[in-house]
C-alpha cells in the first residue's frame, strides 16, 4: 500500500519539478543560446530512461514472481516491433494486446 | 488534402489552424490517460489522487514511472529523481520554444510552460519553423489552439480510467499494460541509429544493474544510455531532432 504522505510529496514534487524543466529556458534564460552538447544529451532522455525502466519489467515480471514469462515477453517484443515499423503508438499497443491475451490463454 | 492545408494556412487564423493540428492527438492522448487512471487505481490511489497526478504533472511517462516505483516501496527521493529523469526532455522543449515566445509577459510564458507536453512541442516546433511571418501572438494563438483540443482529454481519460479501473479483474493481466504502453512510445521514437543505440544500451545496462538498491539501476542505466546516444549522434555528425 502506498503511504498517503509519500504519495502527495511525489505528486507535488513531480509537479514542481516537471514545471521547472518546462519553464527553465522559456522563463529564465529567454533566447540566449544553449550549449549544443547539453541539447544533444537531452534529445536522448526519453529513449534512454524508458527502456531502462521497461527492461526489468519485461524480463522479470512481478506478476510471475520475477520469473521469465513467454506471453509477456512476446507481447513486449511485438509491441516494440510494430511500433518501430508503423511509427504508430496505437497499432503498437494493439499488437501487444493481441499477442498477450491468446498466449496467456494458451500457456497460462 | 494539399488544397485543404493551403486554405487553412492562408485564410484561417492561427488559432483555428492550431485546433485542426491538435485534433488527431486526442486519439493518442486518450488511451494513455485511461490507462494511467486504471494503473493508478490498481496501485491503490483514490479518484482524487489519480486525477491530481494528471492535472499537476501532465506527463504520462513520468506519472507511470512514479506510480510503478511507489508500488515497489522505493525511497521517495529516488521516485522523484527517476521520474524527473524521464522528464529531462522537457528542458529541451523549453529551449526550442524560448526563441518563439521569449518576448511574452512572464505569466504567458509560464502558461506555455505548463502546457508544454510532448505533442504540444511536436506540433509547434514543426509549424513555427514553417510560419516565418507569424508574430509572437500568432504563435501563442496557434499553440493554445493546438493544446486546448487534446489536453482536456488527458484529464478526462484519467477520470474514466480511475472509474473503470477497479472493475477490471486480474486475469486481464493489467500489470503488463504499463510495459506495453512504454514500448508503444519507444518504438516510434527509434528514428536514428543514435536512438536505437541509446535504447539498447539502456535495456542491457538496466538488466546488468538490477542488483543496485532502490531501483537506482534505472537512473544509472538511463544516464549511461543518454551519453551513448549523444556520442553516436556526435560521431555520425547527424541532427536527429
Amino acid at each position: 500500500m502506498i503511504d498517503t504522505t509519500t504519495l502527495w510529496i511525489v505528486i507535488i514534487g513531480l509537479g514542481i519539478g516537471s514545471f521547472s524543466l518546462r519553464f527553465v529556458f522559456l522563463g529564465l534564460i529567454g533566447d540566449r543560446a544553449i550549449p549544443e552538447w547539453i541539447l544533444r544529451h537531452l534529445r536522448y532522455t526519453a529513449v534512454a530512461i524508458i527502456p531502462a525502466l521497461v527492461a526489468p519489467l519485461v524480463m522479470m515480471p512481478a506478476a510471475t514472481q520475477g520469473n521469465f514469462d513467454l506471453p509477456r515477453f512476446s507481447a513486449a517484443a511485438v509491441a516494440l516491433i510494430v511500433g518501430y515499423m508503423t511509427k504508430n503508438v496505437l497499432w503498437s499497443m494493439l499488437g501487444g494486446a493481441v499477442t498477450l491475451y491468446p498466449l496467456l490463454y494458451l500457456l497460462g | 488534402m494539399r488544397v485543404y492545408e493551403f486554405v487553412m494556412s492562408h485564410q484561417t487564423s492561427p488559432f483555428r489552424l492550431g485546433l485542426s493540428k491538435g485534433l488527431p492527438f486526442i486519439l493518442v492522448v486518450l488511451p494513455f490517460a485511461v490507462l494511467f487512471g486504471v494503473v493508478g487505481t490498481e496501485a491503490g490511489l483514490n479518484l482524487f489522487e489519480v486525477l491530481s497526478f494528471s492535472i499537476v504533472v501532465i506527463a504520462g511517462a513520468a506519472q507511470f514511472t512514479a506510480v510503478q516505483l511507489l508500488t515497489e516501496n522505493v525511497p521517495t527521493v529516488i521516485v522523484l529523481l527517476s521520474s524527473l529523469a524521464v522528464n529531462l526532455r522537457f528542458a529541451m522543449y523549453s529551449a526550442s520554444m524560448a526563441p518563439y515566445f521569449g518576448d511574452l509577459p512572464l505569466w504567458k510564458r509560464a502558461s506555455v510552460a505548463y502546457l508544454l507536453v510532448d505533442q504540444a512541442f511536436a506540433i509547434s516546433a514543426t509549424e513555427f519553423e514553417k510560419q516565418t511571418t507569424w508574430t509572437t501572438n500568432d504563435r501563442l494563438a496557434f499553440y493554445f489552439g493546438a493544446v486546448i483540443v487534446f489536453i482536456p482529454f488527458w484529464y478526462l481519460g484519467t477520470l474514466v480510467g480511475a472509474l473503470v479501473g477497479s472493475a477490471i479483474p486480474p486475469e486481464y493481466a493489467l500489470d503488463f499494460a504499463l510495459p506495453i504502453c512504454f514500448l508503444a512510445m519507444i518504438g516510434p521514437a527509434l528514428r536514428t541509429m543514435a536512438h536505437v543505440g541509446a535504447a539498447a544500451t539502456a535495456s542491457v545496462s538496466a538488466m546488468v544493474l538490477t542488483w543496485l538498491p532502490h531501483s537506482l539501476g534505472i537512473l544509472g542505466a538511463g544516464l549511461i544510455a543518454m551519453m551513448v546516444g549523444a556520442e553516436i549522434e556526435r560521431r555520425m555528425g547527424q541532427r536527429s531532432k
